[in-house]
C-alpha cells in the first residue's frame, strides 16, 4: 500500500488533531494558535473544530503559557502549549526548568506534569541573532523533562503522539526549516502509531563512520553520505530523535561497529549535544576508538544577519563531508 | 463553606495555635541544628490569614497553592504535623519523602498543590489549576497566596492578566507583610495599594483586609468565593499582615532593624490574641477550653518532633533516583 506524503507541519497537525479527538483532556494553548490558525499552521482549522475552550489563544505571555500548562497538567488536563519559537521560550525557562521538570521529583512523585511544550526551532532565514537558536541542550541539561525534535514527517507524527500520551513533561521542538518538507507518513493508519520516547533510529546503515545527529542534521548527513559514497565511504546515520532520554545503546552499538564518529548539530558547540555524545562515547567505547570524534556545529557566534556570514556560521553538507574526510 | 458555629471557631483557634506552636518549635530546632536545611520561613504572625481563607474551602474539592512560607497552610488544611515535621528534617516519612523540605510541602489528597520557592513561580500554576476547574466545570475555586514581593514580578502580571482574560476561578490574596525579603513594600512598589493592580487585569479589586483578624479574612474570602461562584472570574485581595521571624529564620538583622515595629505588632495585633479576645467576648467560660488547646498543641508538636527524629533519613541510590520521571 502506498503511503501518504505530507509536509512535516501537516504530520504534526494530523497527530495533534487525532489526539484531541481521542482525548477530551487534550487542549492547545499559545500565541496565535486559534483565530490566527497557528503561526506555523500546525493548528490550522482547530478552533473551528474544537472551539475556544480547547484551542486557547493566549496573550504574549510566555511565563504564564509555560506555568499555566504546568498547573493544568498537574490538575489532570493534557495541555499542549505552543511557544511560537524556542527563542521566546527563554522567557519561560523558570516555568519549564524549575517547575515542569522538577515538580514530580520535588514532591516525591505526588504530582505529575503531563504537559507538552511545542516550539519551532532552528537557525537560518536571516532571522538574526535573537531569532536563531537550536537550544535543545539547555533544556535537556535538566532531569525531569524529555526533549525531542523530529527529522521527518513520520517521526514528527509518532513522536508528538508519544509526547502527548506520556505522563512526563516534554519539550518538543520542530525545525522551522522542516515544516514544509514533504515526507512519507507511517503505513500504520490506526491512529496509534506512537514512537517510543528515548529511542533513536538508524536512518542508514554503514560501516566506515557513524554520523550521530537529530532534526535537520539528518538531512545534511544524508546529503554528505551520498557524496561520500562516491568515494567509497560507507556512512551510518543515526537520528537520535530525543536528547533526553538519550539512546546511548544505539550510539554505542553503532560506534562499536564503525569505530569512528562525526556528530552533527545545528546548535552551538560549547556544552552541547556534541560534547555530551563525545564524552559518552569515550567513556564507554574507548577501546573501539580508531580516530578522534569530530563535531560539526554552528559557529560559536550570535547569528549574524547578512546572508554570507549566516551561511558561514551554519552547518551544511560540505562541512559534514570535510569532517568525515578528516578521520577516514 | 464552613458553618460558623462555636465548634468551627474553636477549631480555627486550634489551627492557629497549632501553627504558632509548630513554627516556634521549628525555630528552636533550627537554632539547635536539628532542622538543618538553610531555608526556613515561618508563618508566625500570619495565622489568621491562612485560617480565615481556608475556612471557606471545601477541603479536597477547592484548591490552594502558596509560596515558601507554607507550613501553616499544610497544618490548617489538616496535614499531619508528624509528616510535616519529618519533611522539615528531610526524613523518609516526610510529605515529600524528604525531597522537598520546608519550602515544598504539599498534599495531593487535600488539593494543596504545594509551597514554591521561586518568587511568583507558583502563580501561573494557580492559573492552570483554575483552568482545570473551569474546563471540567468542577465548581471548585483556587486560593493562591501571593507575597507582596511577588506582586512586583512578571509572573504576577502575566498570571493575573490571564486570569482576567479567561475569567479563571482564582482568588488571589496578596500577603502584604510589609517586606519582600528585606525591602519594604514602599521601596519596591510604584503604587503601594497593591490591590489596585486588579484594575489592570479586569479582575475584581476587593481592596484590603486586616490580615490579623481571622473573622475579617473569612468574610472577605467568602465574598470573593461568591464572586467566583457567580462565574465572574478572578478577584484580588490585599491582606495586611506581619511576619514575626523575618524573611527566613537566618535573617538576624531583621529582628534588630525592625524591633520596635515588630514589638508593636506582637503587642497589639497578634492574630491569636485578637481571636481569643473575640471568642471570650462571644462565649462565656471558654477560657479553660482555649487553654487546653494550647496544652494539647504543645503535646502534638512534641510528638511530631519525636516522630520525625525517629524517622530514617533516605540514603539509598534507589531513593535518590526515584521519581525523576513517571515510570
Amino acid at each position: 500500500m502506498a503511503t501518504k506524503n505530507l509536509p512535516m507541519r501537516e504530520a504534526l497537525r494530523q497527530a495533534l488533531l487525532e489526539e484531541m479527538r481521542r482525548d477530551e483532556r487534550v487542549f492547545v494553548m499559545g500565541e496565535e494558535v486559534g483565530q490566527w490558525q497557528g503561526t506555523h499552521r500546525v493548528t490550522r482549522g482547530f478552533i473551528e473544530e474544537f472551539g475556544e475552550k480547547r484551542v486557547r489563544d493566549t496573550p504574549i505571555s510566555e511565563m504564564v503559557i509555560g506555568g499555566a500548562a504546568v498547573g493544568a497538567a498537574m490538575a489532570g488536563l493534557r495541555p499542549v502549549a505552543e511557544f511560537m519559537t524556542i527563542n521566546f521560550a527563554f522567557l519561560a525557562l523558570d516555568a519549564l526548568i524549575n517547575h515542569a521538570a522538577k515538580i514530580h521529583y520535588m514532591f516525591d512523585g505526588m504530582f505529575k506534569v503531563p504537559a507538552v511544550f511545542r516550539a519551532a526551532t532552528g537557525w537560518g532565514d536571516q532571522a538574526t541573532a535573537t531569532h536563531s537558536h537550536m537550544p535543545e541542550p539547555i533544556f535537556a541539561h535538566f532531569p525531569g523533562m524529555y526533549v525531542g525534535s523530529p527529522s521527518n514527517s513520520a517521526d514528527a507524527y509518532g513522536m508528538l503522539k508519544a509526547s502527548i500520551r506520556d505522563e512526563n513533561p516534554v519539550l518538543f521542538t520542530e525545525s522551522i526549516g522542516l515544516y514544509g518538507r514533504p515526507g512519507p507518513m507511517p503505513e500504520d493508519e490506526s491512529g496509534d502509531y506512537v514512537l517510543p520516547i528515548g529511542k533513536g533510529n538508524v536512518v542508514q546503515e554503514g560501516t566506515d563512520v557513524s554520523i550521530f545527529t537529530y532534526a535537520r542534521g539528518v538531512e545534511w548527513a544524508k546529503q554528505a553520505a551520498r557524496t561520500l559514497s562516491k568515494d567509497g565511504v560507507s556512512v551510518e546515520i543515526v537520528d537520535l530523535r530525543w536528547l533526553r532520554p538519550l539512546d546511548t545503546d544505539i550510539i554505542f552499538e553503532s560506534f562499536k561497529k564503525t569505530n569512528r564518529a562525526v556528530i552533527v548539530e545545528e546548535s552551538l558547540p560549547m556544552y552541547s549535544f556534541g560534547s555530551e555524545l563525545a564524552a559518552q562515547i569515550q567513556e564507554n567505547c574507548f577501546d573501539y576508538m580508531d580516530a578522534p570524534i569530530k563535531r560539526v556545529s554552528a559557529a560559536d557566534v550570535p547569528l549574524p544577519y547578512s546572508k554570507y556570514l549566516e551561511l558561514m556560521a551554519l552547518p551544511d553538507e560540505d562541512k559534514v563531508v570535510s569532517a568525515v574526510k578528516e578521520i577516514i | 463553606m464552613a458553618r460558623l458555629n462555636k465548634e468551627t471557631l474553636v477549631d480555627w483557634y486550634r489551627q492557629m495555635v497549632l501553627t504558632r506552636e509548630f513554627e516556634e518549635t521549628c525555630y528552636q530546632l533550627y537554632t539547635e541544628k536539628r532542622i538543618t536545611g538553610v531555608y526556613l520561613h515561618l508563618y508566625s504572625g500570619q495565622e489568621a490569614l491562612g485560617t480565615g481563607a481556608i475556612g471557606n474551602m471545601e477541603i479536597g474539592k477547592d484548591h490552594i497553592i502558596t509560596a515558601y512560607r507554607d507550613h501553616g497552610i499544610g497544618l490548617m488544611l489538616g496535614m499531619d504535623p508528624k509528616v510535616l515535621m519529618a519533611e522539615m528534617m528531610g526524613r523518609v516519612d516526610g510529605s515529600s519523602g524528604g525531597k522537598g523540605g520546608s519550602m515544598h510541602l504539599a498534599s495531593r489528597k487535600l488539593n494543596f498543590w504545594g509551597g514554591y520557592a521561586i518568587v511568583g513561580g507558583h502563580l501561573p500554576l494557580a492559573a492552570g489549576i483554575g483552568l482545570e476547574a473551569q474546563y471540567n466545570e468542577t465548581g471548585a475555586f483556587v486560593v493562591s497566596f501571593v507575597g507582596d514581593g511577588a506582586s512586583n514580578n512578571g509572573y504576577f502580571h502575566e498570571s493575573l492578566n490571564l486570569a482576567g482574560v479567561w475569567d479563571l476561578p482564582v482568588i488571589w490574596i496578596i500577603v502584604n507583610n510589609g517586606f519582600g525579603m528585606g525591602t519594604a513594600t514602599d521601596r519596591a512598589a510604584g503604587n503601594v495599594n497593591l490591590h489596585e493592580r486588579a484594575l489592570s487585569y479586569g479582575i475584581k479589586d476587593m481592596g484590603r483586609v486586616d490580615g490579623q483578624d481571622v473573622m475579617a479574612v473569612y468574610e472577605k474570602v467568602n465574598e470573593a468565593a461568591q464572586h467566583v461562584w457567580s462565574g465572574k472570574g478572578s478577584v484580588l485581595i490585599e491582606a495586611i499582615t506581619y511576619r514575626y521571624r523575618g524573611h527566613g529564620v537566618s535573617d538576624k538583622q531583621y529582628d534588630t532593624a525592625f524591633a520596635e515595629e515588630l514589638a508593636e505588632w506582637k503587642e497589639n495585633k497578634d492574630p491569636i490574641v485578637l481571636f481569643r479576645r473575640h471568642l471570650e467576648d462571644k462565649y462565656k467560660d471558654i477560657s479553660g477550653e482555649l487553654d487546653d488547646i494550647h496544652e494539647k498543641q504543645k503535646e502534638i508538636v512534641a510528638e511530631a518532633v519525636e516522630f520525625a527524629e525517629n524517622s530514617p533519613f533516605p540514603d539509598t541510590e534507589e531513593q535518590l533516583y526515584a521519581n525523576v520521571y513517571v515510570e
